[in-house]
């Protein structure tokens, strides 16, 4: 039976499924019903110095982008840090931890870029018992402007330069939260690690713009008439924290290092990739905001499941097991060949692939009579575009060609050894391949 | 050589072997994985859901879709069976249409229910099509409960004692358990003798032992059950079957519906079972609609539903009376039977017209005969061998809380105890639920 217990920096969780830091981890009555519905672990919704608190619009915050049927897939929220006061989040984050141990309580912190500002607050989270902290590095909006957020997430040397104050002034674990919003994430990672941190959390929101009222022309959600740029979040975005969590987890510089992975996880696969690509843990809100925090039952029950069938044990078993076969696109073996191959029983003759493949890809699909589809092999160059358009799973799979074989499309026969771009003649910086 | 539809008498084979197949084959066709997908996200998954609010075993009918979607059937299969371990035989059975279907939030909003007993079928499926059964018996207490009926209220009972560990004897008057899962649900609702493999597949979790040609009265008494074992669970359903009381009704011809459905769903062949040419159902419920039904499906020529009052008293769902109506059965409202007619075999029946006044029924004097060959009887089942010294309520064990009667050390639950839609899903929820009771009782 799969036990899911993680151990995240010496910090134990029944499971590797976070609340990320955001108003589902507000205050005290959100985090206990989240802690009763299963989630392993949250991170309390940013704090900022002591003081006269934040103070966001009334609101509408949030924008939606929709599939079919309104289902959500991407969220864009003009969220600020918490608006409570810090002492009012301190005796709640005690109390709450005092309550249930056995679960990850970490404070997400944001506060001025300066030494004194991270060691007033430092001291008073020390004192809560929580069990780590989280920098916020990440806000693209509303504290950006204040010097605070990304605006020192984009600059590595105040990355390492906060994370090593807070190294010096706090005895418990630093998450280092990184904002994607950045050409090379591997940049501020680096620099995070460089002053110490213990780990690093990713992605923050993505910039972002949803859509644009065409009556009021003002971006949505529109508020007395204007709209604003918010950090965009949920099922959408998965694919662009992904790639990060997987650069850093393959940087050199980084290998190897804690990453807790933050981006669209809304069910027990996205988890597993995301830890598969080397996170130790998932933090999640737009499925929890989008669904209620029941959706963590499927998230348990699935890794679960998935554990045993593979025979995984521990969550150990499996974390970052995809890493050695993330490559570069120039490392890929040009001498693997497949074709488009579509199963005529499943087929409903939409047109989808024949629409796609004429129209837009390399014209390999046959469109014969009485809406047959077909595959024709010497056009083939097994883009896999009609697989990902058909609207039935599995009806196009990509069939493997034999060492042997002729690729009708190239008249060559197909070799079993490897080779890649950097040795193909056809490259001006081949280097030759060893003897 | 088929008889064909206008035959006259009680003959058998009507139809030719592959109509009667095909007519008897799933009322609803299992899903094929891209059909389960679609329909599983069609769930908006909601707060403190409508349908699990709806549904008498409690299930968690938005998570198990939402595993369906995520790619586990499997997973799905396991919070079904948690709550309904005859979760496979409820997917087929359940009037969902008047349950979690009809709650669901989008019946309101467009008129078209997410499919949740389609989708429960196929979670439910792919599990036991593994041959898997999730479920593994605790360490073994030592106390022994007898139940007395293996139809679903007693196969839930036993699940749930022997998953907890105790010792658990099921005894049935018939050959076979299944109680009304094997002899008298719709055959097209219970294709391949699942109910069969269903009964195999729940005593996997051990520490059940059958016996069947045992009832009370019939080498069973309460008193020694009580003695034999720590505690009992009576779920012995509904034996007995409401005469019409007119002249005629023991002509042979004339027989109570519930047996001409477990002779159906026993036989081997559909196309040896001898149905009438005018086939007359008395009654309003599922009963007279499955033996409706399923005489029309082996061939019958004419089949007529005759309920006493109007439609929208009648107790089996639209659902079912537009599945009726469907598959060409007449449905005659507001007709009660006068007189069954004929000499050696039935030639045909008498009916009054009624109206219904301050709720009670009376004849407005104006008949009509039908001609009939067969007269089926579905007017009601009555509870039949009830032990004496177990109280009674309105024609049915009394009980209170999860299933106590008024003997000590005496539970029951089904269609044989007060209370509750006489269900299968509500015979699994209240075994199950005396089941708790019990190992409280037993464990304190």
């Amino acid at each position: 039976m799969a036990d899911l217990t993680t151990d995240f920096l010496g910090i134990k969780s029944p499971n590797p499924f976070w609340l990320a830091s955001a108003p589902p981890t507000d205050k005290e009555y959100n985090v206990r019903r989240a802690f009763e519905a299963g989630w392993g672990g949250v991170v309390w919704k940013t704090l900022g110095s002591e003081g006269p608190p934040v103070v966001n619009v009334n609101g509408p915050r949030y924008g939606a982008i929709y599939g079919a049927d309104r289902r959500l897939l991407g969220l864009n929220n003009i969220e600020l840090i918490t608006d409570r006061p810090l002492q009012t989040n301190l005796e709640e984050i005690t109390r709450v931890k005092k309550d249930y141990p056995d679960r990850a309580l970490i404070v997400s912190l944001m506060v001025p870029c300066d030494e004194e500002s991270w060691k007033a607050i430092l001291p008073m989270v020390e004192e809560t018992g929580a069990d780590g902290i989280e920098l916020n590095f990440g806000c693209p909006h509303g504290m950006a402007e204040r010097g605070m957020g990304s605006a020192v997430g984009q600059v590595p040397e105040y990355i390492q330069m906060v994370t090593e104050w807070c190294k010096q002034y706090y005895s418990k674990p630093v998450i280092v939260k990184l904002t994607p919003n950045i050409t090379d994430i591997r940049q501020p990672a680096r620099a995070a690690f460089a002053g110490n941190a213990d780990a690093v959390s990713l992605i923050n929101t993505i910039n972002s713009i949803v859509s644009v009222d065409l009556d009021q022309m003002a971006p949505q959600p529109t508020l007395d008439g204007k709209g604003t740029h918010g950090g965009y979040c949920g099922p959408a975005v998965k694919p662009i924290a992904m790639n990060m969590v997987a650069e850093i987890a393959r940087d050199p510089a980084t290998a190897g290092k804690p990453i807790s992975a933050i981006g669209g996880v809304t069910t027990w696969r996205d988890a597993a990739e995301f830890m598969a690509l080397g996170a130790g843990n998932v933090q999640v809100c737009t499925a929890a905001m989008t669904y209620g925090f029941r959706v963590v039952q499927e998230m348990i029950a699935g890794l679960s499941q998935w554990m045993d069938e593979k025979g995984y044990t521990s969550t150990s078993d499996f974390i970052g097991m995809a890493v050695p076969n993330v490559t570069d696109w120039q490392y890929l073996n040009l001498n693997y060949v497949t074709k488009a191959k579509i199963d005529q029983d499943a087929c409903i003759k939409c047109g989808r692939c024949y629409a796609a493949c004429e129209d837009t890809s390399h014209q390999a699909i046959w469109m014969k009579e009485d809406r047959v589809f077909e595959v024709n092999d010497a056009e083939c160059v097994a883009c896999n575009l009609c697989v990902d358009v058909c609207p039935v799973e599995d009806c196009i799979t990509m069939v493997e060609m034999q060492p042997g074989e002729v690729d009708p499309r190239t008249g060559k026969v197909v070799e079993a050894e490897y080779a890649n771009w950097t040795t193909h003649p056809n490259n001006p910086s081949a280097v030759q391949a060893a003897e | 050589m088929a008889q064909g539809h206008q035959a006259s008498g009680i003959v058998a084979g009507r139809l030719p072997e592959e109509e009667i197949a095909a007519n008897f084959s799933d009322l609803h066709a299992p899903y094929a994985p891209h059909e389960a997908a679609v329909a599983a996200d069609r769930c908006y998954f909601c707060y403190d859901a409508p349908c699990t609010t709806a549904c008498p075993t409690d299930i968690d009918i938005p998570l198990f879709i939402r595993q369906i979607q995520s790619g586990q059937p499997e997973g799905a299969a396991r919070t079904i069976l948690e709550q309904n371990i005859l979760g496979g035989m409820c997917a087929r059975v359940c009037p969902t249409e008047t349950l979690c279907e009809e709650a669901c939030v989008r019946e309101t909003a467009e008129g078209k229910p997410v499919e949740i007993g389609r989708l429960q079928r196929y979670a439910t499926d792919t599990l036991m099509a593994q041959g898997v059964h999730p479920f593994t018996r605790a360490a073994a207490t030592g106390k022994r409960v007898a139940v007395v009926g293996a139809g679903p209220a007693g196969l839930s009972c036993a699940h749930r004692l022997a998953m907890l560990g105790h010792d658990v004897t099921v005894y049935d008057a018939k050959p076979k358990a299944g109680g009304l899962n094997e002899f008298g649900i719709a055959a097209y609702k219970s294709t391949d003798e699942f109910a069969a493999k269903e009964v195999d597949w729940l005593l996997q979790i051990g520490g059940i032992a059958i016996e069947t040609g045992k009832a009370l009265g019939a080498g069973l008494s309460l008193d020694g059950l009580s003695a034999d074992h720590d505690a009992v669970f009576l779920s012995i359903g509904l034996g007995g079957v409401n005469a019409l009381r007119v002249a005629g009704e023991d002509l042979p011809g004339a027989r109570d519906a519930v047996d001409f459905i477990a002779e159906l769903r026993q036989a081997d062949d559909l196309g040896a079972l001898p149905v009438g040419r005018n086939v007359v159902v008395i009654g309003g419920g599922m009963t007279a609609v499955d033996a409706a039904v399923q005489a029309k499906l082996l061939g019958a020529e004419n089949v007529t539903i005759a309920y006493r009052r109007g439609r929208e008293a009648m107790p089996a769902s639209r659902f079912e009376q537009d599945l009726a109506a469907s598959k060409g059965v007449k449905l005659m409202f507001n007709v009660m039977p006068v007189a069954i007619q004929g000499g050696d075999a039935v030639t045909g029946i008498e009916l009054e017209y009624t109206e219904v006044v301050d709720g009670r029924v009376k004849g407005t004097g104006e008949t009509v005969t039908l001609a009939a060959d067969q007269v089926f009887k579905a007017i009601g089942q009555t509870l039949d061998g009830a032990p004496d010294g177990v109280a009674l309520d309105g024609g049915k064990i009394a009980v209170t809380g999860a299933g106590r009667t008024s003997v000590a050390g005496v539970w029951a639950g089904g269609d044989c105890a007060a209370g509750g839609e006489d269900l299968t899903v509500t015979a699994v929820a209240e075994g199950r639920d005396a089941a708790m009771d019990i190992h409280s009782a037993l464990m304190a």
